[in-house]
């Protein structure tokens, strides 16, 4: 399982590679050999009975961007806060940069952090909280100014060195924390939501800007976010969490294309979720649903004809097919709604007493969508059918 | 601009016409009692000690004051026992505070009732259990000698030492308070941000969280020093004759050659101290920290010289005191190594629990001397008692004084927390729900009372009263009282008020109620946890005030403090003991359950 998650991990990190290179990065030219940053072994967190975080472990590797993901209440925060050293783990061992830390204080560890209200000192300058980290590393205060004005230039803040953090915007404070973090060069930067409090549009621009700073300086990240669209856009690998488990680990698109749980589906992106039976397993598999309805899809061959499956399909892969065409899988119902939500056109189709199909195609000024309490068909590719066993 | 606030304040009507004065009439009942039993009284003082004999302008009361060294000696005396207890206060509080600001929350609520102990009991009952505690035979006297910790007793009492303890106890809670109220504010994640980013446990405290909570800690030291330089019950009961403080002298001036001029030049002495502390304070830090509002530097004043000069003479003390607990971590770490594979507790952390909980045992622990005391069977106060009697008990409720004095305050607190109460809540709503002109001034003067020495209010409202016929009299006392209690309720109220949703009002308008009406059916039901909560305070301030009593009653219009304080000055008996047993449950309920509707009508 752990070589499984390095492998792809050492994917992301090839892709990352040319990157890494062209900006010649400390750790540039590592694609090889992968370097493990963090490494956390069966991590766990329990308040008296309250179970915060059970058996929890994953690698990260040099340069990689690593997004923990879920609900509130899955554990996330406190995982990160255990990497930080800001909450003590009841079990487990967490290693950074090779060396066991589970128990060090936080300024023991070779890390910094991004908090989700940024944390910026309000009494010091912005001058004097970049340095801070520096000063307590007792770094002469000339050398210090010199990597302040570094990484302000980084950020691309370089006139606001005096000001009281008070005066930034949002979205300056947002920098100003990453600089912060970056000056003493950590070998993890940790963030604990860093985008949560700015808004919509400002968020869109933040998460560019961290992950082309991420490229550019190599550096490793573990991120963390409820946010599905941001987990997505962001990282190269996302650990799913759910309830104080690890609920999968992957890539963004083995995440969303073969989620290996209901909930997995069903947390990312959004998903059509039919419960059934199968009926033949294999290449050429066949799920029956609720009122007959027949799925082909590729089964996993462990899951033998009879067994309570659950058939995954996006709403953007279902189509409304016209009269007289066809399909691999075909479902008829009667449109029951039809939402318009600007780019795109939401359509709920019944099929059967307990089975809404929702479905989601691009709004095409001006086909003809038949209205409400039409029947119409709905058609899907068996290799866009995801077959889920029910433990 | 005007406007800007009204859009976001939804309110109707142009707030600076006449027409806002005229709908702030529920504010003019108060304001008119203040300005004529405060402001008049105090204005009258500051004349008296301008004058001469003949009535003439001069300068003579101060010049003797300011040339008598008996005058000047208590003057400094008082400037040192209060600078000294505002340091005590602060040094035990904050660890306190701290524990508090960093508890789970409810930890922090029993935990601050504990502290608050000392301000929940009567001001004299506490006085008293200090002096059952500490004499030559008191319980701790007995307690180091049976340990054979020393040989003959410590002179404990009537001394710098006995007013000491008093002062400090009587007024850490403040302190407490005054500094919990900044630190809950503090983000922790501060410091878990400093930690990430490099700093040890002492430089991540000092630097941010103790550098971030010093306006906490000097607004706490303003309260502290102004409120003891008015004192008088402690330095008289527990000090000696080296501890008397102006107040002392005032009320023995007062008392014994009743001369008004020149005790009103002590007075105002004594206000231009409290003045200057202030001033001092404004220039050092700004009274806007008062407030709390700005959790850290940057005013909008730029700072003055002295301000800077503070500035950094803290920044580098601050630092000093960061690097020192450093090196002292890193010795601690030397024998007892750091171990990434072990779990550990912070020795801090342990030095911090075990500091906390002694101080606040001294805070909350000693009143409770004068119950047992009291069930003595001998005939004079020890501790332990002798054998166990009620005869104390039958004494206290067979003596025709004692019970007089005791109904008679109950009638004057319930008058004046009747009173204290209406008008208090009138003038709350005035203040949260309308803009008027001269608003801070207006507050500023309800709640001087609370601020200024209450010697100078009551020698005021005596000369006043000696005029029109009033010392002696209920009224005179529930007058007095009400001007010293209405500033909890208003402070009360208000709190309740902001929090409460006015579209609820907006509503029952819209649904046809009257104005009237929708206070009686909403508004009030509502809120009446807090108006309780502050008629609750307002009885316990007049039940327990010493002060204005002390001028206006006497012989047989004592209150039960001025009965009290007659035998602790004269002769300490144990039916001292046995009404002040009565007195500390019987305030110690009211208050807590004062304290229990605050809080359950601010949180709704």
């Amino acid at each position: 399982m752990v070589g499984q998650e390095q492998g792809s991990g050492a994917r992301a990190l090839q892709r990352l590679a040319p990157d890494l290179i062209s900006a010649g990065a400390p750790g540039a030219g590592v694609s090889a050999g992968l370097a493990t940053k963090l490494s956390i072994r069966s991590i766990g967190k329990s308040y008296g009975p309250v179970l915060a975080l059970a058996d929890a472990s994953l690698d990260l590797a040099e340069g990689e961007f690593l997004t923990l993901l879920g609900p509130s209440g899955s554990g996330k925060s406190t995982l990160l806060m255990i990497v930080a050293g800001l909450i003590q783990p009841t079990a487990g061992e967490v290693w950074i940069g090779g060396k066991l830390s589970t128990y060090e204080p936080p300024n023991k560890r070779d890390i910094g952090m991004v908090f989700q209200n940024y944390a910026l000192f309000p009494h010091l300058t912005i001058q004097e909280n970049i340095a801070f980290p520096l000063k307590m590393r007792r770094m002469p205060a000339a050398q210090a100014a010199e990597e302040v004005r570094r990484v302000l230039d980084i950020v691309q803040l370089p006139h606001v060195a005096g000001r009281l953090p008070k005066e930034l915007s949002g979205g300056q404070q947002q920098r100003i924390a990453l600089a912060r973090c970056m000056v003493y060069r950590p070998s993890i930067i940790l963030m604990d939501e860093p985008l949560g409090a700015l808004d919509r549009k400002l968020r869109d621009r933040m998460q560019l800007e961290i992950k082309q700073l991420h490229k550019r300086l190599g550096i490793t990240v573990l991120y963390v976010t409820h946010d599905q669209e941001e987990a997505l856009a962001m990282s190269d690998r996302i650990c799913l969490m759910k309830a104080g488990r690890i609920e999968q680990i992957g890539s963004p698109e083995e995440l969303y294309f073969r989620p290996r749980t209901e909930f997995a589906a069903d947390f990312l992106g959004e998903s059509n979720i039919i419960a059934g039976r199968v009926v033949a397993s294999g290449a050429d598999g066949v799920v029956e649903g609720a009122g007959g309805l027949r799925v082909r899809a590729q089964v996993d061959p462990a899951l033998a004809p009879g067994r309570t499956v659950k058939a995954v399909i996006r709403p953007e892969s279902l189509r409304i097919l016209q009269p007289g065409e066809t399909a691999e899988n075909v479902a008829e119902g009667v449109l029951a709604e039809s939402l318009f939500i600007g780019g795109v056109c939401r359509h709920y189709v019944s099929i059967a007493d307990d089975l809404v199909l929702s479905l989601k195609q691009l709004t095409d000024g001006g086909a003809a969508v038949p209205p409400p309490g039409t029947r119409i068909r709905v058609g899907w590719r068996g290799d866009h059918t995801l077959v889920l066993g029910v433990a | 601009m005007t406007s800007a606030i009204e859009t976001r304040r939804g309110r109707a009507g142009p707030p600076l016409s006449s027409a806002g004065w005229v709908r702030a009439w529920p504010l003019y009942p108060l304001l008119l009692l203040i300005v004529a039993f405060f402001l008049y009284p105090v204005l009258q003082i500051l004349w008296l000690s301008l004058i001469n004999r003949a009535g003439e302008l001069s300068a003579e009361n101060y010049l003797r004051a300011t040339t008598t060294p008996v005058y000047l000696r208590t003057l400094g005396i008082t400037l040192q026992i209060s600078a000294w207890t505002t340091a005590f206060s602060l040094l035990a509080g904050y660890p306190v505070a701290y524990l508090l600001a960093t508890a789970r929350p409810r930890t922090r609520d029993v935990l601050t009732i504990l502290v608050l102990m000392p301000f929940w009991t009567s001001f004299l009952v506490r006085t008293f259990s200090w002096m059952i505690l500490l004499g030559r035979n008191g319980a701790v006297n007995k307690l180091l000698l049976s340990l054979g910790i020393t040989d003959a007793p410590l002179s404990l009492i009537f001394n710098f030492t006995g007013t000491m303890i008093g002062m400090v106890h009587a007024m850490m809670p403040l302190a407490v308070m005054a500094m919990l109220s900044v630190m809950q504010r503090l983000d922790q994640t501060l410091v878990s941000a400093a930690r990430t980013l490099g700093a040890r446990g002492g430089s991540a405290f000092w630097q941010i969280f103790f550098r971030m909570s010093v306006p906490g800690v000097a607004s706490a030291g303003l309260l502290v020093f102004i409120s003891a330089l008015g004192f008088f019950i402690t330095p008289a009961l527990l000090g000696g004759r080296q501890e008397t403080m102006i107040s002392q002298v005032i009320i023995s001036i007062i008392q014994e050659v009743l001369n008004w001029r020149f005790a009103s030049a002590l007075a105002v002495m004594l206000l231009v101290a409290t003045a200057l502390v202030f001033l001092l304070y404004d220039r050092l830090l700004g009274l806007s920290s008062l407030d709390g509002a700005g959790s850290g530097s940057g005013t909008a004043r730029p700072p003055g010289p002295l301000g800077r000069l503070g500035a950094a003479v803290g920044g580098r003390l601050i630092a000093t005191l960061g690097w020192l607990s450093d090196r002292g971590g890193e010795i601690w770490e030397r024998l007892v190594p750091v171990r990434p594979d072990r779990r550990q507790r912070s020795a801090a952390r342990g030095v911090l629990l075990v500091s906390g909980a002694l101080i606040i045992a001294f805070l909350c622990l000693p009143s409770f001397f004068v119950i047992p005391v009291s069930f003595t069977a001998g005939n004079c106060i020890e501790f332990p008692p002798q054998g166990f009697s009620l005869r104390w008990y039958a004494l206290y409720f067979g003596a025709p004084d004692w019970i007089a004095a005791t109904v008679r305050s109950f009638v004057v607190a319930l008058l004046t927390g009747a009173a204290a109460t209406v008008l208090g809540t009138a003038a709350a709503f005035v203040l949260v729900r309308q803009r008027i002109t001269g608003r801070g001034i207006v507050l500023g003067l309800i709640l001087a009372p609370l601020v200024l020495p209450r010697i100078i209010i009551a020698v005021g409202l005596f000369y006043l009263y000696a005029r029109i016929g009033l010392v002696g009299t209920v009224l005179g006392l529930v007058i007095g009282h009400t001007i010293l209690a209405v500033p909890y309720v208003v402070i009360t109220v208000m709190a309740v008020l902001k929090t409460y949703d006015e579209r609820l009002d907006q509503a029952a308008w819209s649904l046809g109620a009257s104005k009237w009406r929708t206070l009686v059916h909403i508004t009030l039901p509502q809120i009446r946890g807090g108006i309780l909560a502050g008629f609750l305070f307002a009885f316990i301030t007049s039940f327990d005030e010493l002060t204005i009593s002390l001028f206006v009653t006497g012989g047989s219009t004592s209150t039960l403090p001025r009965r009290m304080w007659n035998d602790l000055l004269l002769q300490v008996n144990p039916t001292l003991a046995a009404v002040s047993t009565i007195v500390l449950l019987f305030v110690t309920v009211f208050i807590i359950a004062a304290e229990v509707l605050r809080r359950r009508a601010v949180s709704q």
